[in-house]
């Protein structure tokens, strides 16, 4: 299980998150047409790579966050603060989980 | 007898001699004995039948892989003889035979043996289809494994978390060394050995051996900062390092979950060694240079009197040395390195009797030992995404890219002398507690209100260790006859062969046809037979050939451990002690234990509907709202509105998911200027806070709302009944004239005594009711005080099943019982809620689409044309006539106010108008008539009682 970084509590186990989604603005609701409505509660980007997506941390700060995360490699790249909602980038943050050095385990020569 | 003299590396306590059986005969063993090295001692060869042949086997390994070794003890069946430790009384007998271990009459398998072969079952038992039952109870019979006793009593198993800076698996020497060496570094190190001893493959070497064994022993021992955990396996490595162990040796539980996040993980496993295929190789008498090691230096166990070793290492050379030195006969050694080889075991089916060797000549022995190399146990590797590459020169498979976060010590590493590899380890170790370092410190910084780390994180500690050599090793797999590959399951290479002859030729199909690999040793002596051997059927190296993914778990772990102990809460109200003492049958309604009723449900309702009742419902969500802002948030939630709702005034609400889905629905009260209660359904009510949190904190973080859950801070207490406003009114200084305090107000003021109570005029049960919403403290008493002052009204305390029964006496629905996933809010008949003139709230845009929506299908009241007759929940409503589903019914029950059966269901909109005439599909297949009703009330369904 992977750690999630909550930017109030730190990593924590996915499990005591709530992966809400892939974070999309919603539409406004008296503009938008059936089909555009639709597409927003139903379609996915699913993309292998970056993606921005809403966490809840359920156990903890009971805040919700949105975080930019590479789908690949599980590695959180950027961490707008809580209610962000123009998804300002925190440029110190950077948190790749499982880190590969170029340097190799001595197993291999 | 064949128990050998003292021998200097024993493990067994000769001054403590316990006695168990093994089928019915007595076994004299020492405390330090495996069940298998028991039995081995007093004469006993022969410990399993195989899986499809019934052949006699005896250990192959003495180890925790042995294929050949597992037995029932009591009741617990598939129990590893090899590993487990003997104990006094174990009443143990062998797995799979009929009528017995000698004389088994399954064995006639190996006399067809021929029709057994790779996909033999898949095959012969497909067709016909309908036949299937009874291949079924055949196969059952010849079904491997011991006896499951459905009697056997639960056993307490365990769960528990820890934080290791690192977590080092394997117990021998480098892993000894490398808990040592980070623990000097200050790392707090969880140490995880498989067996019951640490020292690994030490304690069968030489006396140099077992001293260095001891003194590393002695140094983990000696370290406050190294946990050692026995008879226990890292069994899983997960995204992060999050491991699972499991833990055979703790002293309460039979076994427990370790879950265990750790910053580093030191992989140090060993090697495990490889069995040779070749004709005859699982007859008894045939074992690995570390059965024999093990049985005589460890256990003073003499395996044979006549013995040839095939060897290819130093691991087999000892093994010769140790027989000699045991006083066994070794008749011949056969080097591989000199281009020896071995071509078949002769003999009866019980035991090798002479050995044919690769120059023709065959020499008598009752033993044969082989040494022909080493598997990698790269699992925990594999589980980390590493692609282990194959080394023809070393004959082994090596890691090749792994994160920073993983480090391997020992013979998965490379090869050395024994201080070369403890030298490598420790270095190991010291970087693993570097890194773990850098790893804690990442960490903390992520922690934006953490106590931070002082300057710059330092960058990753770079591998700087000298690499280990990979010394040369002959690639041995299999001779030049055909013999087992995989023992658990009888997969010989033949079969193997036959199998890449019918295109089961990648390695991945061969192994789901031929079942090679899938016994409970799961590939470790198997894996990389099974691919040389698939290399040789296609000409082509193992390199090429690959090999299959190891997946966890490692070892095999208990269903036990696995459900644990269940960190559930359960929660109850502060009336409960009331509820037991009166005999409320329970009811499980998520984590709340409620009463269901007191003994008579059909008594209470109507105790309620004549006279006066009380409810505990406290498990009622409650959310306490306050700010400016609440009725925006109101209105965000609820498709109706909310913004002119005058203080002391309750509304209903329904709400609904952005999909127009009903979600949740309650009423909520304005109880003082920018203060609001609102209560939502008892399994709504964490799901409720977090939704509306939702809004708060991404959409609207400029409204100004806190909401504090106050579920469990409030007792709550429906007072029901034509008698309850004279029973409430001699408990509290609230006025209950009906012309001030109407229907759907609130009031605050103090009940029997207690202050701060809130109570609303509503009604689930139709009837004149007061809920009570009393400070949970007070909540028996208010409850007890209650009950005392309506003796003369005749009140009862009724249940959740009454309430259910009145609820739907009147046609209320339950979300998520009479509507599911699907059932959009025009579904429920109360349009008049959806108001699309607000200017947003949660499901509007798709509100206003399914608005023009005619194929919807609606929750409707439905009555039985027979009134005796209850058609169970859930049974589906059909097009007369036809099989065609056109709804259901969702919520039944005799209703012992009307004396008759009463329905809410879901139907199509052409079956839903009122007057519709249904047929209702009985769970007994038969076919019932019943009528949609004009209400959803059956009672009362101008609502006039509660309003009284």
């Amino acid at each position: 299980m992977m750690l999630v970084p909550c930017p109030n509590c730190g990593p924590r186990n996915a499990s005591d998150l709530r992966y809400v989604g892939e974070s999309h603005s919603r539409p406004n609701p008296n503009e938008v047409t059936p089909q555009e409505w639709r597409t927003y509660l139903y379609m996915q980007d699913n993309p292998a790579g970056l993606l921005k997506e809403t966490w809840y941390c359920r156990s903890g700060c009971r805040q919700y966050f949105t975080a930019l995360r590479n789908t690949s490699t599980n590695e959180f790249t950027n961490h707008p603060l809580p209610g962000n909602k123009t998804g300002a980038v925190d440029p110190s943050f950077h948190y790749v989980s499982e880190s590969k050095s170029d340097t190799n385990d001595g197993a291999s020569s | 007898m064949t128990r050998l003299p003292l021998q200097p590396g024993e493990v067994i306590d000769r001054s403590a001699p316990l006695n168990f059986t093994w089928n019915g005969d007595q076994i004299s063993a020492f405390t330090g004995d495996t069940i298998a090295s028991a039995i081995m001692a007093n004469g006993n060869r022969i410990f399993a039948r195989s899986m499809k042949y019934h052949r006699p086997r005896g250990l192959l390994t003495a180890d925790f892989w042995d294929p050949n070794s597992f037995v029932q003890v009591g009741d617990d069946p598939n129990v590893r003889s090899a590993h487990r430790l003997a104990e006094a009384g174990m009443e143990v007998t062998a797995q799979n035979v009929w009528p017995s271990l000698d004389y088994d009459v399954k064995a006639a398998n190996g006399v067809v043996g021929k029709f057994l072969t790779a996909g033999f079952y898949y095959k012969t038992f497909m067709k016909p289809a309908k036949l299937w039952p009874a291949y079924e109870k055949v196969l059952a019979q010849f079904a491997p494994g011991g006896k499951v006793d459905l009697n056997t009593p639960h056993m307490y198993h365990d769960k528990r978390y820890a934080h290791p800076d690192v977590l080092v698996a394997g117990g021998g020497p480098a892993g000894m060394a490398a808990a040592i060496a980070a623990a000097e570094a200050g790392a707090q190190v969880m140490l995880v050995e498989h067996e019951h001893l640490l020292g690994g493959s030490l304690l069968w070497g030489t006396e140099a051996d077992r001293a260095v064994a001891a003194e590393l022993v002695a140094a983990c021992e000696a370290a406050d900062n190294i946990e050692i955990l026995l008879n226990s396996t890292v069994t899983g490595r997960y995204e992060d390092n999050w491991c699972a162990i499991a833990q055979r040796s703790h002293p309460i539980a039979v076994e427990r979950l370790i879950k265990a996040r750790a910053k580093m993980l030191v992989v140090a496993p060993g090697l495990i060694e490889r069995p040779y295929v070749f004709a005859g190789n699982d007859k008894p008498g045939v074992m690995l240079s570390g059965a024999v090691r093990r049985l005589i230096n460890l256990y003073a166990v003499k395996p044979g009197q006549k013995a040839v070793v095939f060897t290819a290492n130093a691991a087999g050379d000892r093994a010769a040395e140790d027989l000699t030195r045991a006083g066994i006969d070794v008749v011949r050694v056969v080097d591989a390195r000199n281009g020896g080889n071995i071509v078949a075991a002769k003999g009866g089916a019980k035991s090798v009797e002479s050995v044919e060797l690769g120059d023709g000549s065959t020499v008598e022995a009752d033993l044969l030992v082989t040494a022909i190399g080493w598997t990698a146990p790269t699992s925990l590797l594999n589980l980390a995404g590493d692609r282990p590459a194959y080394d023809p020169v070393a004959a082994r498979f090596f890691s090749s890219q792994l994160p920073d976060n993983i480090l391997v010590a020992g013979g998965l590493a490379g090869d050395g002398t024994t201080d070369q590899l403890i030298a490598h380890a420790r270095d190991t170790g010291e970087l693993a507690a570097r890194r773990a370092v850098v790893i804690a410190q990442t960490l903390q910084r992520l922690t934006a209100r953490a106590v931070n780390v002082d300057g710059d994180i330092a960058p990753m500690p770079a591998d700087d260790r000298t690499t280990l050599r990979r010394d040369p090793h002959p690639e041995l797999h299999r001779s030049t006859t055909h013999g087992l590959v995989d023992y658990s399951e009888d997969v010989s290479s033949k079969d193997l062969f036959s199998a890449a002859k019918e295109g089961y030729d990648s390695v991945e199909l061969i192994k789901r046809f031929t079942t090679a690999t899938m016994g409970p040793s799961q590939g470790k002596l198997e894996t990389v037979n099974t691919v040389a051997v698939l290399a040789e059927a296609r000409g082509e190296t193992i390199a090429e050939v690959g090999t299959t993914v190891w997946r966890p778990p490692y070892a095999p772990i208990t269903l036990g451990a696995l459900g644990g102990r269940i960190f559930e809460p359960v929660r109850v109200s502060s009336i409960q002690p009331w509820h037991e003492a009166n005999r409320a049958t329970p009811i499980l309604a998520g984590q709340w234990v409620r009463p269901e009723h007191y003994g008579d449900p059909a008594g209470e309702v109507r105790n309620v509907r004549e006279n006066v009742g009380i409810i505990d419902v406290t498990p009622l969500g409650k959310l306490d709202l306050r700010g400016r802002d609440v009725p925006k948030l109101l209105s965000m939630l609820y498709t109706n509105k909310w913004m002119q709702l005058p203080i002391g005034s309750v509304r209903y609400g329904v709400m609904c998911a952005e999909d127009g889905v009903v979600m949740d629905d309650g009423v909520t009260a304005h109880i003082a200027e920018d203060h609001y209660m609102m209560t939502t359904t008892s399994s709504g009510a964490a799901g409720v806070w977090e939704w509306a949190e939702n809004w708060l904190q991404t959409e609207h973080p400029d409204w100004e709302v806190h909401i504090t859950p106050v579920t469990t801070g409030f007792t709550s207490i429906n007072v029901a009944g034509p008698k309850s406003r004279e029973l409430v009114a001699r408990l509290t200084d609230i006025d209950l004239d009906p012309e001030t305090f109407k229907y759907m107000q609130v009031r605050t003021g103090s009940v029997a005594g207690v202050d701060n109570c809130f109570m609303w005029r509503i009604g689930f049960t139709g009837e004149l009711s007061y809920e009570l919403h009393v400070p949970s403290g007070y909540g028996l008493h208010v409850w007890e005080t209650l009950l005392d002052q309506g003796a003369d009204l005749g009140i009862k305390a009724f249940g959740l099943e009454a309430q259910r029964i009145m609820r739907l006496e009147k046609g209320h629905f339950i979300v998520g019982q009479d509507t599911d996933g699907l059932t959009k809010m025009p579904s429920v008949g109360m349009n008049g809620l959806i108001k699309l003139d607000k200017d947003d709230f949660a499901g509007k845009a798709e509100l206003a689409i399914s608005l023009e929506q005619t194929n919807l299908p609606k929750v409707v009241a439905i009555q039985t044309t027979d009134p005796t007759i209850v058609p169970e929940e859930a049974c589906q409503i059909v097009r007369a006539g036809t099989n065609e589903i056109i709804g259901r019914i969702t919520s039944s029950r005799m209703s012992p106010t009307l004396g008759r059966s009463i329905c809410l269901g879901q139907v199509l909109p052409e079956a839903a108008d009122a007057g519709s005439n249904l047929t209702v599909v009985m769970t007994t297949g038969e076919r019932i008539t019943a009528k949609v009703m004009e209400h959803h009330a059956h009672f009362d369904p101008e609502g006039e009682r509660l309003r009284v």
